[in-house]
């Protein structure tokens, strides 16, 4: 199909249609303010595998349906877990459901991150805000393919400290041998003690070699795209750049049009690309 | 799609043109609810028929930039008009459906397809075109829409090729006419010669041929296939608009023309272009819900990306002026869509233009674009 | 006792990121403004409105750049980190910090006298614009991140809001 370049779809774990299984909430934890991880399981079958960067569609009785990428860990089926942030009517209805309530399921869906490609290299996550939540399960990929990767660095900005998503597990894993874990806000009061500045300032200092790196980007398209200016101007290759896009979905599996940028259906073609495939959509005004 | 490549086109004969009725007779016997266009409220659409006198004969459009009116033709063919309004679209993808019900604790219903077997009498070339294009957005893709092709499957293709083209036709440009080659299960060719009018009608698939097989005529002679491809070559040359060449690749070069922002100070937004498309396929979900909120519904309709909400994101559209919504549907019809389904999304049937209500013409506008760029 | 190394201050300049690859000629002359210096945790570098008269490269520990504001207390701006540059504006009139620049742990620098560097920068015009081409990074650089944080990323779409 002409020259538009994507990423391989994985042949199995997709499911279709647009009909929902049911899932009941097993566990809900609140995150940040706006914010809360849900922990669900199906009540029938088996439970949900996916691979990192797949998202599925959520849907709330009477109330609608929208997507959300997998924050859980591809090797641990038993539970699905989603950060939602509360926004629109229905991510709120999402952040509203307790602890036994029900909800229709769709997926997983979409392209994966291209982990793989990491394997016998330097892996660098770049996250900002809630972008923390869809590149989540490629650090637990990472950390049980930890011998398999020269290093592990996960760089993480957001607004300000009280902001930080999976705060604990953050700290967690920047005691862990062979993680490194870099966090910058934008801004901070006295309590603050960590770094004070932008997530691309955090990338040249933590690279170890650029030639052997593959980095994964996910947080507000701007950042992601000074992010991927930063690491090419460190010397990483931009094939080596991954990342992960955002926009309108309605139905997830390519029916109804709404998630287009430009060439690109995101709900089928992504949402996960290679920079170079969607670096030029990026700066497109209103595509 | 290669519908008629499996099941090539062959037997062709020659009925008179009143046998119509015995043809949709047959239709009717073979199971099918027959359905054409008929002319409703001063424009065509496409409805079930009693008989073929039910169709507009003699009439055709009179169609132009914003305008399409329905007038007496020169002679007395069923098939001198072009288009009803909308196409099969709505046959095969109804403009609004109920996908399921949700009852209390989450149990949920969905809604069965109905699919009644229904024969469509005169589908134009750029429509067959058109529903191939449909046919690749819900089932070529990683996930196949059941509903379309249940529906698809139940209709009974009887294409007619045309002999005239309306002034908003550009099929030729297109490729897509104005003689079908495919994805049909009969084929007419509608022949006026003096007093001599006849129909040449061939087979493009097994249940075609059984059709045919039913009629009384006789084997299709040289002279009225000669007739009946002349007739098409001379729809296609009087056709006056068309798609400039290298469309595709112009349009990805046009991302930030300033004519976008001229076509903006016409556009209304007002999404007539993509209801009357027979290929704009997009859509959104609506829930309903019973007042105590234990019943709830989800409904598909139609969308169109000329509407403000139809790129929200959490915040905000992302395509707030009408400049980036034209230059989105067009350039997802006539650009994208080559990249998405390896094929154009464009069939050349010119409806949007006649149902602009402020005569924005697509080929035009291609063509400024193409001026444009060359300018720059 | 553990062999140690006694870097001349040039050295330490000429291994420092803001001037590696410098012409050694310049970073000798360099070393005749500098000095090492050191901060406890908490100390200010500098406070804002003082005289602009020493910069620092950071060679250990972080700087926080600050504001106070009554009632929000000590907002923290940027932390600079080893490697880069404590200060810029000591580059143009009227020479004078803008920001308090505090300690965050110990932290290790070279001090360079501004005044020093700049009269040579005068005496030697290519001497200044090779000096200057390493500045003006720096300040492009922050300039640019300050951009990014301006825009507020990360805000929750309930305050950026063009919501339908």
């Amino acid at each position: 199909m002409s020259d538009v370049q994507t990423l391989d779809r994985p042949q199995a774990a997709q499911s279709g249609g647009m009909l929902p299984s049911i899932y009941e909430v097993r566990r809900r934890r609140r995150e940040l303010a706006d914010c809360v991880t849900l922990e669900m399981a199906p009540l029938e079958g088996a439970p949900l595998s996916f691979a990192p960067g797949q998202f599925t569609m959520l849907y709330v009785h009477g109330v609608g349906e929208i997507a959300v990428s997998i924050s859980g860990n591809p090797g641990n089926g038993e539970a699905l877990v989603q950060t939602v942030r509360s926004v629109g009517a229905v991510s709120k209805a999402v952040c509203g459901l307790a602890e036994g309530a029900r909800l229709g399921v769709r997926g997983p869906l979409g392209v994966p991150w291209p982990v793989e490609q990491a394997l016998g290299k330097h892996l660098m996550v770049v996250a900002g805000g809630l972008g923390l939540a869809p590149t989540r399960p490629i650090i637990y990929w990472a950390l049980a393919n930890r011998d398999r990767l020269k290093s592990i660095s996960i760089v993480y900005g957001t607004r300000s400290p009280d902001q930080i998503l999976y705060a604990p597990q953050l700290l967690g894993w920047s005691n862990t041998e062979g993680l490194q874990v870099g966090i910058t806000v934008d801004r901070a009061g006295e309590d603050w003690t960590g770094r004070v500045g932008v997530v691309t300032e955090l990338i040249a200092p933590m690279l170890h070699d650029p030639a052997e790196t593959v980095a994964m980007l996910c947080g507000p398209e701007i950042m992601m795209r000074f992010a991927a200016d930063a690491l090419a101007d460190a010397g990483v290759s931009q094939d080596d750049v991954y990342l992960s896009l955002e926009r309108n979905m309605k139905c997830g599996i390519g029916w109804c049009g709404h998630c287009q940028l430009g060439p690109h259906l995101l709900c089928r073609d992504g949402p996960v690309f290679a920079y170079p495939a969607v670096r030029d959509l990026m700066t497109v005004w209103e595509l | 799609m290669d519908r008629a490549a499996a099941e090539p086109v062959d037997r062709s004969i020659v009925i008179p043109a009143e046998s119509l009725d015995t043809l949709i007779g047959a239709l009717r016997d073979g199971g099918y609810q027959v359905w054409g266009a008929q002319e409703r409220d001063g424009a065509l659409g496409l409805a079930p028929l009693a008989a073929a006198a039910d169709l507009p004969r003699g009439r055709v459009e009179a169609a132009e930039a914003g305008t399409v009116r329905l007038t007496d033709g020169p002679r007395p063919a069923y098939f001198d008009h072009t288009l009803p309004m909308q196409g099969l679209k709505r046959m095969v993808y109804p403009a609004r459906e109920r996908l399921y019900a949700a009852g209390q604790a989450m149990s949920l219903e969905e809604d069965p397809v109905e699919a009644p077997p229904i024969a469509v009498l005169g589908v134009r070339p750029c429509d067959l075109a058109a529903l191939d294009t449909l046919t690749a957005v819900f089932e070529s893709g990683p996930f196949v829409d059941d509903r379309f092709r249940q529906r698809r499957a139940a209709l009974f293709l009887v294409a007619v090729n045309c002999m005239r083209p309306a002034a908003t036709c550009f099929c030729a440009s297109m490729n897509t006419g104005p003689r079908a080659e495919g994805g049909f299960d009969l084929v007419l060719d509608e022949v006026m010669e003096g007093d001599r009018h006849v129909f040449v009608v061939a087979s493009g698939s097994a249940r075609g041929r059984a059709v045919l097989d039913a009629l009384a005529g006789e084997e299709a002679g040289q002279a009225d296939r000669e007739a009946a491809r002349a007739g098409s070559q001379a729809c296609a040359e009087a056709q006056r608009r068309h798609m400039p060449d290298g469309v595709a690749a112009l349009l990805k070069q046009s991302y930030d023309d300033p004519h976008w922002a001229n076509v903006a100070e016409r556009c209304l937004s007002c999404a007539n272009c993509t209801l009357v498309c027979p290929t704009c396929f997009c859509s959104t979900v609506e829930d309903r819900s019973s007042l105590d909120g234990a019943e709830a519904e989800r409904w598909r309709r139609w969308d169109s990306c000329f509407g403000l909400d139809f790129s929200y994101l959490h915040g905000g559209a992302v395509r707030t002026e009408t400049a980036s919504r034209y230059r989105q549907w067009m350039t997802h019809k006539l650009s994208h869509w080559h990249d998405q389904f390896g094929m154009s999304g464009c069939v050349g049937c010119g409806r949007c233009i006649g149902w602009c209500p402020v005569g924005i013409d697509i080929t035009a506008e291609a063509q400024a674009l193409a001026a444009s760029e060359q300018a720059a | 006792m553990a062999e140690s190394k006694i870097h001349s201050i040039a050295e330490i300049l000429a291994a420092h990121p803001c001037f590696a690859g410098l012409d050694p000629a310049i970073t000798d002359l360099l070393g005749g403004c500098a000095s090492n210096v050191h901060f406890a945790n908490g100390r200010y570098l500098f406070k804002a409105e003082e005289a602009a008269d020493t910069f620092y490269l950071l060679r250990g520990g972080d700087v926080a750049l600050e504001l106070r504001m009554p009632g929000r207390g000590r907002l923290t701006v940027q932390t600079l980190h080893p490697g880069q540059v404590v200060g810029a504006s000591w580059i143009l009139p009227p020479y004078r910090w803008r920001f308090d620049a505090r300690a965050v742990g110990d932290v290790r620098a070279t001090g360079i006298d501004a005044a020093c560097l700049r009269g040579k920068c005068d005496d030697d015009p290519s001497m200044g614009y090779q000096v200057m081409q390493r500045f003006l990074p720096i300040v492009a650089e922050r300039l640019q991140t300050t951009r990014l944080r301006l825009i507020d990323l990360y805000a929750p779409p309930a305050e950026v809001g063009n919501a339908l």
